[in-house]
């Protein structure tokens, strides 16, 4: 016996999977267009990660993200299509928000709410 | 090596590790980390953060599939969020604090610890039939469909799990990882939740956790694209082709295989740690 409310659960659940796999595939797009510019412009450059350098100020917050890739650069749209795959989990989250609100289900607008500001601290808090 | 060949055999490992990680149902995470610091020799920072963005990338692109399998409890998974994402956040700032030995150390506990659960077949226990009052509070009680149509089930020892997920945060915070194992573990033994709604559940709490270490991963300059992007891509298509080979091969004995390699791996980053080569 499914109650009403169940249904309404489901239905909801079709539509973040759906909603995670465009975001996912939009990710993966990027990411693969900007490898491809990053291995024609770069590619018999020698490869270095033994050394920790830490990426620069520029390739570590989406202002710079954003400025970096409308720029063309290969390492910005990279990192473009990563902060996309990222916003996904943080777009699944703020739709619970909105599912909870149709279903008046207050104490769950809640718990998700303070789960989206966690995600927002995470990615814009430490970042400003 | 230059950037050309890094980046095919990198993303030819990460495909590897996607596939095999969806065939056995550990996931990639657990040895693409080893994979990249002991093989690769890639200092183990830039490891972690490829290895959390790829782990986003895995748990989103499997939600789809998972529906076939039945429902995740939305409920469940929300309010458990709350623990893993605050403890995703406190690992991650530990892991900018700590030296790479450390972590290198820790990898290697929970990969032997990966191993031994991971040789173990899970059992699923049936609950007993008394509703829990604070998890019939919080609306965590659910149904599921089983071949006699659909079963009810009810949560227990929510406090227990909530700790347990706080402890699964921290780890996918502070190594990259999904820790899928803690989260179904946490959800399967602790709470007694149908080991399919518990599997399902945690690949969608997966996301949001990793999420939320891979913000202050990226702000911290521990995502280099170059190194995330063939990760990124390999470990995706690596765990699409996995999950699409799962129907027709048996597992088990494929499980015994990743179990001695994820054994191998952990004994190989513990000794690293020790002797300073990570």
């Amino acid at each position: 016996m499914f109650k009403k409310s169940d249904w309404t659960d489901q239905k909801i659940e079709i539509i973040i999977a759906n909603l995670l796999r465009a975001g996912v595939s939009l990710a993966a797009l990027v990411v693969l267009t900007g490898g491809v510019i990053f291995l024609l412009r770069h590619g018999h450059e020698p490869a270095g990660y033994h050394v920790f350098a830490g990426e620069p100020s520029d390739l570590r917050n989406w202002k710079g993200i954003l400025h970096f890739a409308f720029a063309l650069r290969a390492r910005g749209i990279i990192q473009l299509g990563l902060l996309i795959l990222i916003a996904t989990p943080v777009a699944r989250v703020a739709f619970s928000v909105f599912a909870f609100l149709l279903e008046r289900d207050w104490f769950y607008v809640g718990v998700a709410t303070f789960v989206l500001l966690v995600l927002f601290y995470s990615l814009l808090g430490s970042a400003l | 090596m230059n950037n050309l060949e890094f980046t095919v055999l990198v993303g030819l490992g990460s495909f590897m590790a996607g596939f095999l990680g969806a065939l056995t149902g550990l996931g990639g995470g657990v040895v693409l980390v080893p994979l990249l610091a002991l093989v690769f020799k890639v200092d183990i920072r830039y490891a972690v953060g490829a290895s959390l963005v790829s782990v986003i990338a895995t748990s989103s692109g499997a939600a789809v599939a998972y529906l076939k399998d039945g429902f995740s409890n939305i409920r469940i998974g929300m309010f458990l969020e709350v623990a893993t994402t605050v403890g995703a956040l406190v690992g991650a700032f530990i892991a900018t604090r700590v030296s790479t030995s450390a972590i290198g150390a820790v990898f290697g506990l929970v990969l032997l610890y990966s191993g031994y659960l991971s040789s173990r077949t899970p059992v699923d226990h049936p609950s007993d039939e008394q509703p829990d009052r604070l998890a019939t509070r919080l609306g965590m009680n659910g149904v599921y469909p089983s071949l006699n149509g659909p079963k009810s089930y009810f949560v227990h020892r929510v406090p227990l799990g909530f700790g347990l997920m706080f402890g699964a945060g921290g780890l996918s915070g502070l190594l990259g990882i999904g820790s899928g194992a803690v989260k179904v573990l946490a959800m399967d033994q602790a709470m007694g939740v149908p080991f399919k709604v518990s599997t399902t559940t945690s690949n969608f709490m997966i996301g949001v956790t990793a999420a939320a270490s891979a913000g202050v991963y990226l702000s911290r300059g521990y995502v280099d694209p170059g190194l995330a992007m063939p990760v990124m891509l390999g470990v995706l298509a690596g765990s699409l082709s996995g999950a699409r080979v799962l129907v027709r091969t048996k597992t088990r004995q494929l499980r015994w295989v990743f179990a001695a390699v994820i054994v191998a791996l952990g004994a190989e980053m513990i000794y690293g740690a020790f002797t300073g080569k990570l």
